[in-house]
């Protein structure tokens, strides 16, 4: 320990402990490893087969799953960096990243710690005392109250002052968390309530600033980088706009439609604000830019390497990681401002696992069925995750980072799109066809983005059912996927059933020859699929299919729908999964992916721009008598009028009402929460609860019924 | 043996070279003119008799009817060929058997006999399916219903295979009980057979998925395992018609004999399903978990298979082009092996003794088999050839493959002085006695004795198929009709009594009318006397069906009787 501490300043990081997992924590092995630095990765009792764990040189035990008792505990991961003999922690982002006791605590066990300065973080992470510093130094704010006195009333009071809208924010943390946006008074109360209890779980601290809230608003966020010999140089801007309940979903660098002038102001803007709190390291600077006024105002700095980083990567052409590493070996940094260069334009897609059309909560789930685009020099997957990995519930259910780049914004764009499509995830319902509809939008390709798009072009990302035209477009496109399903569900049977023939049988692959015969009639099978469109969360629709070997060995399938002629398909297995189809004179390549999950069938189907979910009930049911009763009564009761079930899969953190209370539609019984995100549990219509069974602090699984409600 | 395949000399460009120079040892040559008018005539000719057949199959495809369909299909029940669609691996294939059985043999139409049987894989392993049809006539079994089951019965026992019982049926069909119920080959020995294949260890299962009254009832109540639907599935021996009659006592079917019933409380059914897909889907797991019963010794070394086989070199669809629709002509049938077997090579035996009968060597889907076909009258020398070549077959545990056009022995006094019926007894005994699994395929003719030595229905071919030209009777019709009139002129002689020409004329059309309707494949399939009418394009398909059943079973060794010498 001792000896460590001594050599601390002589010699450089050459083994390296990320406090962190997922993706990040890959992702930062990547570069040590190339750096020739060995890593050691720290693994709670959830993450025990992660990747993260399996890519290290050497992985710690630091805990139970909850992230407070494993990734945020800091002395139990500063032991284990001590344990392996590490000299450096990287942070990543997220969980201890942003905490100035931690980063102390290392510096304090002779542990570099791979980040800026504690009281940078200390002065930047108390956002009302950021804003002071930075309205010091001559960086513009937005106005609002960042007072330390917390008094409901005074609050409020200030609030009026400032005008509505208002948004509440917690003083500590990120990532939106605990932020709400309150429209008028006497929505106040609550709002602030909510956000001082979500604050609290989340970061410990539970003190809010208000500010003018911004009807128009871009965010705009600048990439800093110092030495610990007072270089800071900014490597340009990243466009995060285009969010969904406060969190950024598509990021590019550099950011569309600005000025180069403007562009340079901003990047000034940032370097002053980190010069000010004497700065070293990654960082960035978040700027919200009122498109009305074209007015841009310090929001708050980022003390850590950033989610979206590898964007301004792509278009600088550097290793930020290196970086990192290189400036706390205390070097300076490798090229000055005027050497930066700007290559063309990259977008980052951030793949979750959520139900979109539930409001973008939070999925858990296995994944199935894990398919990432390839690599290559110019498209990047991040990913902390393989196929058959669990998104639990523990941590933040991003699958993976789309990160693609291009000449320009257009080219960069196309290549995004077409990375979307080919992006296969199954298992878990995900965020990947709302991204390629946002990459899609005429008012996105344009660049007209703002932290509204989504709220603002709802219509057209989000499946209007009155939409006939567009969703008989839809159900069109289902069908013929279906059929595809079909001929290449048969096609892999198949040659499965052949390939699983003993050698020794003698003549019995003659009875597995293709088509099967049949004596002097073509066989022929059905199949009913169901179509989960997922997108929408329309109910479901079933597709009955007539499926008819031909002598030539294609497929004629057909429906019993009117006016829908048979389609003859020709199914190639190429391998495994991967299926190349003829019909109707154009053959294409399609991927198919089929899993069982609760005794259903699960098959995915991507062929061009498309993605379809189906189901199909596992005929053949061989379980036993009881379970079958079981299951027959759990279907009918599944959901008896007026029973409310668990939106997702999370804590039970608030119960308002008791069994048998009276309640209003739309009066909230209880407060779920899960990734450190509240939802309220509504009634659905008026009447008394009943069978209300959960307390808080009851954790509740994904579709468990919480109460039912009775009407009068 | 040298496989095919690894010899450099075969590939399929050196053979047609090869074959010009007249070197290439076994490989047939094509044998067909393709611009002749025979090859159009006859191509017609069987174009008519193949569309005639599917028309009479789609007919019975169809089943029992519209109506009767529909019940079934309300009461949540498959029909029969769906139901061995569920039971069979997916996307497998299904041997089915007589399926024009009672075609045209009773005043009322009895579509498939009422009853489906086949063979088909269930997990890897081949089993014989016998399923009720409940939309004919509500399933009962009318005598050629009985013949149709005991035909299956008797194969599965031949081939040890797996039965499959999917019971819906009524039970015997009561007005015609008289040749349904009392005799040897009726409806108790469906009983007996399910017995003895049990105590020889070939797996007898029985899946319940409708009535199963009376005599019926002992179908799932003698099977090794049985399954039976909630719902649908009723057992019993007197159902609760006759129950009331008898006791007084009032019951539901489902009270008296229902799937609870019998899976909880009698014991007569191990598997209780939930519908009829679980029944069907328990079924496939007893397959699966049969293990070896029914297979000791079936590792039998009668293959000498060659993994790698080749396709005939001829197109098999031409086979629908070689045989002429007129008996008298005569065909090589060396173009129909020629689109048989595995790249058309086959290994002549005694080629230039006894010519009326080829005879030799073959491999088809790489299973090594022997072949005899007919090309013209048997003659002294080509029984002796045919008895000497089975008995080489045998010694080697080679499967026979008799391909039938015969119009039978030579006769006259010089044939009778040589001994031609020695030497046919010999062939007959070769034939009969021969225990290596058999396939006959009557390709045209089959007539008296050739019958016979060419191992005609009642020498117990493993398999028999027609074509549709086939034709089968004891002699031609013509020939028939001239012999009884000769005896019919001699006995009118006797009494003194003169007839005209055209009453003797008239005698002789009568006659030749009886054969030429009783001599029909039709005639033949109804009867059963065959075990169907096939597509000649499926030929080698089918005998690779067969020949892979037929060798399901442990080795026999073969020993003749007293060959006259």
């Amino acid at each position: 320990e001792s000896s460590s501490h001594d050599t601390k300043t002589t010699s450089r990081i050459e083994k390296i402990l990320i406090a962190n997992r997922g993706e990040i924590a890959c992702r930062i092995m990547r570069t040590a490893k190339r750096l020739g630095i060995r890593t050691v990765a720290v693994y709670s009792d959830a993450d025990r087969d992660s990747l993260h764990v399996k890519s290290a040189d050497e992985a710690v035990h630091i805990g139970p799953p909850p992230a407070r008792l494993s990734y945020l505990n800091g002395s139990a991961i500063v032991e284990a960096a001590i344990r392996t003999g590490a000299q450096a922690i990287h942070p990543g982002y997220g969980f201890l990243s942003e905490s100035s006791d931690f980063a102390t605590l290392c510096e304090d066990k002779g542990l570099t710690f791979v980040g800026p300065p504690a009281s940078a973080i200390r002065d930047m992470g108390d956002k009302s005392a950021s804003k002071r510093i930075m309205g010091a130094a001559g960086v513009p704010l937005v106005p609002g109250y960042h007072g330390s006195e917390q008094d409901i009333e005074l609050m409020k009071s200030e609030a009026d002052k400032i005008g509505y809208p208002i948004l509440i924010k917690p003083t500590h943390g990120g990532g939106g968390k605990g932020m709400r946006i309150v429209q008028s008074t006497n929505e106040f109360v609550d709002s602030f309530l909510g956000a001082q209890r979500e604050a609290a779980a989340s970061f410990g601290i539970n003190t809010i600033l208000l500010e003018k809230y911004i009807t128009k608003p871009r965010h705009i966020e600048v990439q800093i980088f110092g030495d610990k010999h007072g270089n800071v140089l900014h490597l340009y801007e990243r466009d995060c706009s285009v969010q969904r309940r406060h969190q950024k979903i598509i990021e590019e660098a550099p950011a569309p439609n600005v000025m180069n002038d403007f562009r340079s102001h901003l990047g000034q803007a940032a370097v002053s604000a980190a010069k000010a709190v004497g700065y070293h390291n990654a960082g960035t600077v978040e700027f919200i830019v009122d498109t009305v006024s074209g007015q841009f105002y310090f929001m708050e700095m980022n003390t850590r390497l950033q989610v979206e980083h590898p964007v301004t990567e792509m278009i600088v052409g550097q290793d930020l990681v290196e970086w990192q590493i290189s400036v706390a070996n205390g070097e300076p940094l490798p090229i000055n401002q005027s050497q930066v260069p700007l290559l063309g334009h990259a977008f980052e897609a951030r793949i979750y696992a959520e139900n979109v059309p539930k409001g973008f909560l939070p999925a858990t789930g296995v994944l199935h069925h894990y398919r990432p685009v390839p690599v290559s020099p110019t498209v990047r997957v991040e990913t902390g995750v393989e196929q058959g990995d669990t998104v639990s519930m523990h941590y933040d259910p991003m699958i993976a980072k789309l990160v693609v780049s291009g000449e320009n914004r257009a080219a960069a764009l196309v290549k995004l799109k077409d990375c979307l499509s080919k992006f296969q995830v199954a298992g878990v319902p995900t965020n990947i066809i709302f991204l390629q509809k946002l990459a899609d939008h005429r008012a996105f390709e344009s660049g007209n983005v703002e932290t509204h798009f989504i709220e603002h072009y709802k219509d057209d990302l989000f499946t209007d059912p009155n939409n006939l035209t567009r969703a008989k477009e839809t159900y069109d496109n289902a069908r013929f996927s279906a059929t595809l399903v079909a001929a290449c569900l048969c096609e892999k049977e198949h040659s499965a059933i052949k390939s699983s023939l003993p050698g020794t049988n003698g003549l019995l692959p003659i009875w597995y020859s293709h088509p099967p015969f049949r004596a002097h009639y073509q066989a022929s099978c059905t199949m009913e699929l169901e179509w989960e469109n997922e997108y929408d969360g329309s109910s479901s629709k079933f597709f009955t299919f007539s499926i008819t070997y031909q002598s030539d060995g294609n497929y004629l399938i057909e429906t019993e729908e009117v006016n829908s002629p048979g389609l003859e398909v020709k199914a190639t297995l190429l391998h495994d999964q991967d299926f190349r189809v003829e019909t109707d004179g154009v053959s294409m390549d399609v991927s198919l992916s089929a899993y069982s999950k609760d005794k259903i069938k699960h098959i995915h189907l991507w062929h061009g721009s498309h993605h379809y979910h189906f189901r199909q009930k596992l005929e053949l049911d061989l379980s036993d008598d009881n379970e079958i009763q079981q299951k027959t009564n759990f279907e009918t009761a599944l959901h008896p009028p007026g029973t409310v079930v668990a939106p997702m899969a999370g804590l039970v953190v608030k119960v308002l009402v008791t069994d048998g209370t009276k309640v209003e539609e739309g009066q909230p019984i209880l407060v779920l929460e899960a990734m450190k995100m509240e939802h309220v549990v509504k009634a659905p219509f008026t009447g008394h609860v009943h069978g209300l069974q959960v307390t808080a602090g009851q954790q509740v699984s994904d579709s468990s019924p919480l109460f039912s409600v009775k009407g009068e | 043996a040298v496989s095919a395949t690894s010899n450099p000399w075969r590939s399929s460009k050196s053979i047609q070279l090869l074959q010009k120079r007249g070197f290439c040892l076994g490989v047939l040559p094509d044998g067909v003119g393709r611009n002749s008018e025979a090859f159009a005539q006859n191509s017609k000719a069987m174009e008519g008799l193949i569309s005639q057949l599917q028309s009479h199959i789609n007919k019975v495809l169809a089943g029992g009817g519209e109506e009767a369909v529909k019940r079934n299909r309300k009461r949540n029940k498959l029909l029969p060929r769906e139901r061995i669609d569920k039971l069979i691996d997916p996307g497998s294939s299904f041997l089915e058997l007589s399926q024009l059985a009672g075609h045209e043999l009773y005043g009322e139409t009895l579509p498939s006999g009422g009853i489906i049987t086949g063979i088909g894989p269930v997990h890897g392993r081949l089993c014989m399916f016998v399923a009720n049809d409940p939309t004919v006539k509500g399933g009962t079994y009318y005598p050629i219903t009985v013949k149709k089951h005991l035909r299956a019965q008797e194969i599965a026992a031949q081939c040890k295979l797996p039965c499959i019982y999917l019971v819906d049926s009524g039970g015997a069909f009561l007005p015609k009980q008289a040749e349904v119920f009392p005799d040897k080959d009726n409806f108790g020995r469906i009983f007996y057979n399910q017995a003895v294949m049990s105590a020889e260890g070939i797996p007898q299962i029985a899946l319940v998925l409708g009535s199963c009254t009376a005599g019926g009832a002992y179908i799932p109540a003698m099977a090794d395992e049985s399954v039976m639907v909630k719902g649908n599935a009723t057992i019993f021996l007197a159902g609760p018609p006759l129950v009331k009659a008898a006791t007084g006592e009032e019951v539901s079917a489902e009270d008296l004999g229902g799937a609870s019933v019998h899976c909880k409380t009698s014991g007569v059914s191990d598997y209780f399903a939930q519908d009829e897909l679980h029944g069907l889907a328990l079924g496939r797991n007893i397959i699966k978990n049969l293990h070896m019963a029914g297979k000791q010794g079936a590792m039998n070394g009668l293959h000498n298979l060659n993994p790698e086989y080749k396709e005939p070199l001829y197109d098999v669809k031409e086979l629908r082009s070689i045989a002429p629709i007129d008996h008298k002509q005569a065909f090589d049938i060396r173009s129909v092996i020629a689109r048989i077997v595995d790249g058309s090579e086959f290994d002549e035996f005694k080629k230039q003794y006894g010519t009326t009968l080829v005879t030799g060597f073959a491999r088809i889907f790489g299973q090594p088999v022997g072949i005899l076909g007919n090309n013209g009258i048997l003659f002294n020398e080509s029984a002796l050839k045919g008895a000497h070549f089975i008995e080489l077959c045998t010694q080697r545990n080679i499967p026979l493959v008799f391909l039938q056009n015969i119009t039978g022995f030579m006769v006259g006094s010089r044939s009778e002085a040589n001994g031609i019926a020695k030497s046919g007894a010999k062939m007959v005994m070769a034939v009969s006695c021969a225990k290596v699994p058999k396939v006959t395929i009557m390709v045209g003719g089959s007539f008296g004795a050739g019958n016979y030595a060419m191992c005609g229905r009642a020498y117990s071919p493993n398999f028999l198929f027609l074509w549709p030209n086939a034709k089968i009777s004891v002699m031609g019709g013509a020939q028939a009709a001239s012999v009884l009139s000769q005896i019919e002129t001699a006995n009118k002689k006797k009494q003194g009594i003169q007839w005209t020409e055209e009453e003797q004329e008239n005698f002789k059309s009568k006659i030749t009318e009886a054969y030429e309707r009783e001599g029909n494949c039709y005639y033949s399939t109804a009867r059963l006397w065959d075990d169907g009418i096939i597509d000649p394009a499926d030929t080698r398909k089918i005998i690779g069906f067969c020949i892979s059943a037929s060798l399901n079973r442990p080795l026999e060794d073969t020993k003749y009787g007293v060959f006259r010498m």
